[in-house]
């Protein structure tokens, strides 16, 4: 448990530091390998919050694709020597993000969160980390799950399963959505023929 | 480590964004600010899938298993969407900086041309 502690408030400061990096430092391609450090410290979070296959997720996408795109982005407008100046909302930006921040910790503090008891929280981290892993009948005896049925649905309920069963409307959306942005940014980044009015 | 804690260090990230997003200059930053949010998000919505009970478990735990992951679902959704708006975000300032020569957005007040 201590280590738990010690890993997750590691990962907390860093992610923040990282975080207020990004957003105060000058130079934008420091910024951007900044936020990678804040991907991958949210990839640590995922781990230790059952959800492993999310934390691939985020290493595949955000760590290796979404932030080369930034630094690519960066690095093809030129604009790094004046870098990341703020502009003259500052101060009332600071105060709405403060206001927020504060709403949302009082929240978090004060909601009488309906907790899962210790008991099912094993049961439910092993449902959770089931979308990557097989799970020994030792282990589901162990948390509880003793019935034949029990143990079927906690091997059976993996992340893939609700994303084509459940969620499959959303699913199919998303992937339109993909495509259309896709497209999209095909259409933004094509160069113009010579001679077009736009 | 605590469910508290957990939602407190992503309100932390979220509002660091927010900030980011409205007092930056550069659409670059903005954009990398938006991505803050949206891992914020994601951490919120899987810290209250592994900690809050959802209401599938209150009944019949064993056909109702698959009520812990919902938020994890929500999270690889959100993830899909982040992707294609940084692909989209990113194409809108390529087309800016090749109009204006500049990616700041106070110097740019329309899009057309």
């Amino acid at each position: 448990m201590l280590f738990q502690d010690v890993v997750f408030w590691t990962l907390g400061i860093v992610a923040i530091g990282a975080a207020l990096g990004v957003v105060l430092i000058k130079d934008l391609f420091r910024a951007a390998l900044l936020l990678v450090l804040v991907f991958a410290s949210v990839a640590g979070f995922f781990v230790m919050l059952n959800a492993e296959f999310l934390a691939v997720v985020q290493v595949l996408i955000y760590v290796g694709a979404i932030s080369i795109l930034i630094i690519f982005a960066v690095m093809l407008t030129r604009d790094v020597q004046r870098g990341n100046m703020p502009n003259r909302l500052q101060v009332p930006a600071v105060l709405f993000a403060a206001l927020l921040l504060s709403a949302l910790v009082v929240v978090a503090v004060d909601t009488d969160w309906d907790l899962i008891s210790e008991k099912d929280q094993e049961k439910v981290s092993l449902v959770q980390t089931s979308a990557v892993a097989n799970i020994e009948t030792e282990d589901l005896e162990a948390s509880g799950l003793t019935t034949e049925s029990e143990q079927a649905a906690a091997r059976e309920s993996g992340l893939a399963d609700l994303l084509i069963g459940d969620f499959v409307l959303p699913f199919e959306a998303v992937s339109v959505l993909l495509l259309a942005a896709l497209i999209g940014s095909l259409v933004l980044m094509r160069p113009r023929p010579p001679g077009s009015l736009n | 480590m605590s469910l508290e804690a957990m939602l407190i260090i992503a309100a932390i990230l979220f509002a660091i964004g927010l900030y980011g997003s409205l007092a930056r200059r550069n659409a670059l930053a903005v954009l990398m600010s938006i991505e803050l949010m949206f891992n914020a998000v994601n951490l919120t919505l899987v810290a209250l899938a592994k900690y809050v009970a959802p209401l599938a478990l209150d009944e019949d735990l064993a056909e109702n298993l698959s009520g812990v992951l919902t938020g994890q679902v929500f999270a690889v959704f959100i993830i899909t969407v982040a992707a294609a708006e940084i692909a989209l975000g990113l194409g809108i300032v390529f087309a800016m900086y090749r109009n204006t020569e500049s990616v700041d957005l106070t110097e740019v007040a329309e899009l057309r041309n």
